[in-house]
């Protein structure tokens, strides 16, 4: 007992680390499950922690109101937010999360309310890990329960084909919305966790390299599955921990961990574009599709042509 | 008014194209009806106009005595309208079941909060529908596909894979987009036989078809379109003798120009 109490005190900060990018990843899956590529989800983050720092610190207000709240700020804001920007496509909806992402963060700077430029310090260390495992747990639970239901098959529909979507009664908006509405709560309740252990907080904590960074654990990990963003933060989260204290390199965690970080994403995304879940998958996967198929649908081609 | 659907002076142009030009038609409920004409005529644009994909540039449409044109789609599907597509839009990564399951969205009454409790009426209903998915499936020849991709059925699976997910809200209209292109014989045969069964289940279909046998065989009454203008509309043994449509009609039988249609859908 006291070698597992030992390794708990020296590895706190990398389990809850692991926690909350793995709550990260999780809301970025929604958005990623109905085919949505929203980089929104770090300023979502940056909202929950602000709403519920500022709660704890100002109104001494109980914690679980506080998280209560910074997933709430978040949602809200996302309803708004996402009536316009769900409406484009791709890359587009990409630079429009990142816009939005940049205003937060330019608002935080500013605005002496948040502090500015100087953050918030002094926040009170309320969370434990089971608050952060708590919040896992139900996140994967509401991701199962979602899948194979009316809201799940809406949600790979729209992913697969937006317009043949509609055309089966879908209503595409709403299930769109309700995925982005949805990852922004996750993320402010990540926020907010995460708040309430690392005492002190900035407006470039969240901004463009965090959503990349969110990106990554999703695209890593793979997004077949819901476990795929929690494998990805997990490896991620682990990289730089694993560089300080093996040094493969000779030396600590500094550039090592971005090139590493880097790499992985490249091999992954060439080799595994599922992701690293895909290969748990591969055991167990039906066999290739029978070359018949394909060869059916030249013939057809070539006979109509 | 005792019309399923009814198109007033309907107009779709893209830029100076007219793809539909002042095209007016009712479609009594419980029948089978043929729309024909020559590749370009304006068909699969007729479509997408009563499925709310476009809206028309003139007119108004009527479904079940509500004007849909400038409804979202979903809101149409939802009045009972569904749809296939020449060129298949199934999901390809899914399972022949799942294809099916989406298209059961409409008649799925258990939201996620039942799921999220673990309420049994939510378990009830969940193996009911996959019972009804199944059974559809198994209605279009596909029972022992159910688990199978969609991206990996032959492609006249496909084909019969769409029509089972448009069946799956159990709609009052059933639109066809050349549901035997690309179908052998013994297939367009199997075919036929499905659409006069859901017909008799009192579904009214509208059939996109070049296939002139099996137009023939099965519709009531005939729509010909030719250069999106409307140009017959009556019982198909006057029509298929109508000599307007005799020389619209083969004329672009001889001139074989399956593409230009195909890139435009």
């Amino acid at each position: 007992m006291g070698g597992l109490q030992n390794f708990y005190a020296a590895h706190q900060a990398l389990i809850y680390f692991m926690g909350i990018n793995a709550l990260l990843a999780l809301s970025l899956y929604f958005t990623l499950a109905a085919g949505q590529l929203s980089l929104a989800n770090a300023a979502f983050m940056g909202i929950g922690a602000y709403t519920a720092a500022l709660l704890t610190i100002k109104l001494d207000a109980p914690f679980a109101l506080a998280i209560a709240a910074g997933a709430l700020l978040p949602a809200l804001v996302a309803v708004p937010l996402g009536l316009p920007v769900l409406r484009l496509r791709g890359v587009f909806l990409a630079i429009a999360t990142i816009a939005f992402g940049e205003v937060v963060r330019i608002v935080a700077l500013n605005w002496g309310f948040t502090g500015g430029a100087l953050g918030l310090s002094g926040i009170p260390a309320k969370t434990h890990l089971w608050h952060i495992a708590l919040a896992l747990v139900v996140t994967l639970y509401v991701l199962w329960r979602i899948r194979g239901s009316r809201m799940g098959y809406a949600f790979e529909a729209i992913r697969e084909d937006e317009s043949a979507a509609k055309t089966m009664g879908i209503n595409t908006t709403y299930y769109k919305l309700a995925a982005f509405v949805l990852g922004a709560a996750v993320a402010g309740v990540a926020g907010g966790l995460s708040a309430h252990f690392i005492f002190f907080i900035s407006p470039n904590d969240y901004g463009f390299s965090q959503a990349v960074d969110i990106l990554v654990y999703a695209i890593v990990g793979g997004i077949g599955n819901f476990l795929g963003p929690v494998l990805g933060a997990w490896l991620i989260t682990l990289i730089p921990e694993y560089l300080r204290s093996a040094k493969p390199f000779g030396v600590g965690a500094g550039w090592e961990t971005l090139f590493l970080n880097g790499l992985i994403l490249l091999l992954v995304v060439l080799f595994l574009p599922n992701g690293l879940v895909s290969l748990f998958g591969r055991f167990r996967r039906r066999p290739a599709p029978a070359p018949k198929a394909e060869e059916s649908i030249v013939d057809v081609e070539s006979a109509q042509a | 008014m005792s019309n399923l659907l009814r198109l007033d002076h309907v107009s779709r142009h893209f830029g100076g194209v007219r793809a539909l030009d002042d095209v007016s038609l009712a479609l009594e409920a419980g029948r089978i009806y043929g729309l024909i004409g020559p590749n370009g005529a304006g068909k699969t644009t007729l479509i997408n106009l009563l499925t709310g994909l476009l809206p028309p540039s003139a007119g108004e449409i009527w479904f079940a005595d509500t004007r849909i044109d400038r409804m979202p789609a979903y809101r149409i599907a939802a009045l009972g309208m569904t749809r296939t597509y020449q060129n298949i839009r199934l999901f390809p990564a899914m399972s022949a079941r799942e294809n099916v399951q989406i298209g059961q969205h409409l008649v799925t009454r258990t939201g996620v909060w039942q799921r999220l409790l673990w309420l049994g009426s939510a378990r009830q209903e969940e193996m009911a529908l996959q019972g009804a998915a199944l059974a559809l499936l198994a209605r279009v020849g596909l029972a022992a596909h159910a688990e199978q991709r969609a991206d990996e059925l032959a492609y006249g699976q496909q084909r019969r894979l769409e029509i089972a997910r448009a069946l799956a809200s159990n709609p009052r209209l059933l639109l066809l987009d050349e549901p035997a292109a690309g179908m052998n014989h013994a297939e367009a045969a199997e075919l036929a036989a499905l659409i006069r069964s859901l017909a008799t289940d009192g579904r009214t279909i509208l059939l996109i078809e070049h296939n002139m046998g099996l137009v023939m065989s099965l519709c009531d009454h005939l729509i010909v379109l030719d250069f999106g203008r409307k140009i017959a509309d009556g019982p198909a043994a006057v029509v298929s003798r109508d000599p307007a449509v005799i020389a619209a009609y083969l004329g672009a039988e001889t001139a074989p120009d399956a593409a230009p249609e195909a890139a435009r859908a």
